[in-house]
């Protein structure tokens, strides 16, 4: 096992910039997640670390060594690929135990080797059937099994769930987790599911456009988002947004939006005037009759314990998540008091967060560049 | 992963089938009586071969099949009567024409020629067509488009085209009338349509297995070994099969450039027609068995083949 370092990466084809200038450092034994919308160069930088891409600049360092340039059998990875790559023409078996045979290891090895591994994702009962029979769930831990038989430095896996019904991903979510925590492998996983990512990562890096946009723990990346593409990308329903104007000064801790002020984290840099946008999660809105930050409700989803509400104000609608037990009706006006101390405040030309009280104790987790 | 397989949208009504399924009959009957014909023919005798009105119910005879691969002289009856028993049923049937067996014919070299060279030939064109269709399909090539369509205008003239440049190129390198030469020759004309068969059937495989090889340390070349090649059997067959029937069947350049030790069996077996008169039954045995490898072949590989043909139809 072995930690991944990453540093100033980069990818052209012809004049498209897949990935621009990503850094990330993965530690020894860590689960990091790549998330992002579609065609934002995730598979790319896994590529890359692969060794089935080569950089057009940058560095890839594994346990320290430099293996930018080396071949991908030169790498001791292991790969899951979206859609298995399973060997038709081989069993089970086979499958699994195709990486020790590039090794040259003895066939007697070879069978203990991947019995136990067959034992550890529970498939010892598969393995002399035909992988074209296989149900999706067991085609992945076969995938899994090919891929941790060999004990290799790290783990890449992209999308692996993709294909998978809901009700396998779920299973296989939980099954991965509980793998990793069993054997402590080095992973990078790539998703464009959020709640994926969230429920394994230890790290999360949110990419975009081939840029990440924030690197950090599930937790600084829900409640500190470096950027309005993660804060929007982030959450279920995403943070809302209001629009402010005006500068901030470093010391302040109240802006003023629609009229009414609204006690902020306090500021901890200077922001010359310009279009800002304050961020609310969901959850950190009450309906509160007292406050002057008014709306009317929109519509109502309701989901057992909470329900989303959708609050039109003068600058668009705005969803709360509050307890179900509260009745409201389609065109009630509503005052809205918002937790203060979670509120973040956006640069709205560049998208980036304003440094404030929240981010104190943290270094900011954007990556550095433009 | 699911197999799409080519299927009408639309079931056929039961009269269109009845009319398509005549055609079909019709045109195998029309393409099967030649052979059927070829086949009655080699089992007559030369009297019987050229009867008129033909017979179709004949006493079968072997003296096509002695006469195709003997050479016999003439002899009076008195020193046939002479010579001890017969020693075999080419020997009493050759004698009841007032002959004896001089010796072996020319038919079994010539046959052996063609499998030399029709195989040989197969073998290369479809070696050099998966490894340059697996480098169009897997690699960057410069000029990848223009390079495929350079491969493929060889086919658009006709091969005898070039067959007068050929044939002084084959005399001047001294590659006339040997085996060498001819695999060369249709190597060359087949390995287009090689590299074309195959470069679609490799971009029908995902990369990913190849990928996932190299990662699990394996070099390249053992990769494509590995997991390409099992994957492309189908491909491969199919496209072998393709290049052994024009390799087998061709006759042009073969009667232009094999003569002697390199000829093959299309251009020898209508010499058999001058040796002592029309001897008809002899050639219908020459080219029954003639038929008889690529029969083999395309029956064990007749899956394949359906394949191969039928390529496209099932490409998403
Ligand atoms: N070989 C290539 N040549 C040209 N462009 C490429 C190549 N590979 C990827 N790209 C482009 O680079 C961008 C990033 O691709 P990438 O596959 O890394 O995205 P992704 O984040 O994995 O997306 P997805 O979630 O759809 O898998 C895409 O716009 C894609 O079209
Ligand atoms: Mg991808």
């Amino acid at each position: 096992m072995a930690e991944i370092r990453v540093e100033h990466l980069r990818k052209a084809f012809g004049d498209f910039v897949a990935v621009q200038d990503s850094n990330f450092v993965v530690g020894h034994g860590e689960f990091f997640v790549m998330l992002g919308p579609s065609g934002c160069g995730k598979t790319t930088t896994l590529r890359m670390i692969a060794g089935l891409e080569l950089p057009t600049g940058g560095k890839i360092l594994l346990g320290g060594e430099d293996v930018t340039m080396r071949r991908a059998r030169e790498r001791d990875i292991a790969f899951v690929f979206q859609l298995f790559a399973l060997y038709p023409h081989m069993n089970v078996r086979k499958n699994i135990g195709f990486p020790l045979l590039a090794q040259g290891m003895p066939g007697a090895e070879i069978r203990t080797r991947v019995e136990e591994t067959a034992k550890l994702l529970r498939i010892d009962h598969l393995l002399n059937k035909s992988v074209s029979g296989l149900a999706g769930g067991d085609r992945q831990r076969v995938a899994l099994g090919r891929a941790i038989v060999r004990r290799p430095k790290c783990f890449l896996m992209d999308e692996p769930l993709g294909t998978l019904d809901t009700e396998f991903r779920d299973l296989m979510v939980h099954e991965l987790r509980e793998l990793h925590n069993r054997i402590h492998a080095t992973t990078v996983y790539v998703t464009h599911d959020q709640m994926e990512a969230m429920s394994m990562a230890d790290k999360i890096a949110v990419m975009n456009h081939g840029v990440i946009e924030q690197f950090g723990t599930p937790r600084e990346i829900y409640d500190r988002p470096a950027t309005m593409f993660v804060a929007d990308f982030i959450g279920s329903p995403p943070m809302n947004f209001l629009g402010f104007g005006g500068g901030l000064s470093k010391g302040a801790r109240e802006i003023v939006v629609q009229g009414a002020k609204v006690a902020v984290p306090e500021v901890r840099e200077d922001i010359a005037p310009a279009d800002m946008a304050l961020g609310i999660r969901p959850e950190h809105i009450r309906f509160d009759d007292g406050s002057k930050l008014r709306g009317a409700i929109y519509g109502t989803e309701y989901l057992g314990t909470t329900q989303i509400v959708a609050v039109e104000t003068s600058d668009g609608i705005i969803k709360a998540r509050v307890p179900a037990e509260i009745r409201l009706n389609p065109g009630d006006h509503v005052g809205l008091s918002l937790s203060s101390a979670r509120l973040s405040l956006f640069e709205k030309s560049s998208g980036r967060a304003v440094r404030t009280a929240i981010h104190d104790g943290v270094s900011q987790g954007r990556a550095q560049h433009g | 992963m699911s197999l799409t397989s080519a299927h009408s949208v639309v079931a056929p009504s039961a009269t269109s089938k009845r009319v398509a399924g005549t055609i079909i009959v019709l045109y195998a009957l029309i393409s099967i009586v030649p052979l059927l014909w070829i086949f009655a023919t080699s089992f007559k005798t030369p009297p019987d071969s050229i009867a008129y009105p033909p017979k179709i119910l004949f006493q079968p005879s072997l003296e096509g099949y002695c006469n195709l691969f003997s050479t016999r002289t003439r002899q009076t009856p008195e020193y046939i009567n002479s010579l001890g028993p017969a020693t075999g049923v080419c020997d009493e049937t050759v004698r009841k024409r007032n002959m004896v067996i001089a010796g072996p014919s020319n038919f079994m070299p010539r046959f052996v020629n063609s499998l030399i060279i029709a195989f040989g030939s197969t073998f290369c064109a479809v070696f050099l067509g998966t490894l340059s269709a697996y480098g169009f399909s897997r690699f960057k090539v410069p000029l990848a488009d223009d390079l495929l369509f350079f491969i493929l205008s060889t086919r658009m003239m006709p091969p005898i085209a070039v067959a007068i440049p050929i044939y002084l190129m084959y005399r001047e390198l001294g590659l006339s009338d040997t085996a060498l030469g001819m695999i060369l020759l249709y190597t060359a004309v087949n390995v287009s349509l090689a590299v074309w068969l195959l470069k679609g059937f490799i971009d029908e495989i995902p990369r990913e297995y190849e990928e996932a090889a190299m990662i699990d340390g394996y070099t390249r070349l053992q990769a494509f070994w590995r997991t390409v090649l099992p994957q492309a059997t189908t491909g491969i067959a199919a496209t072998a099969i393709f290049c052994l029937i024009f390799a087998w069947n061709e006759y042009a350049f073969a009667a232009l450039l094999t003569s002697g030790t390199a000829q093959t069996a299309p251009p020898f077996i209508p010499t058999i027609i001058g040796e002592g008169g029309q001897d008809w039954p002899a050639v219908a045995a020459g080219t029954t068995i003639f038929l008889v490898p690529i029969l083999v072949f395309t029956i064990l590989l007749r899956k394949q083949l359906l394949r191969g043909i039928t390529f496209g139809a099932v490409r998403k």
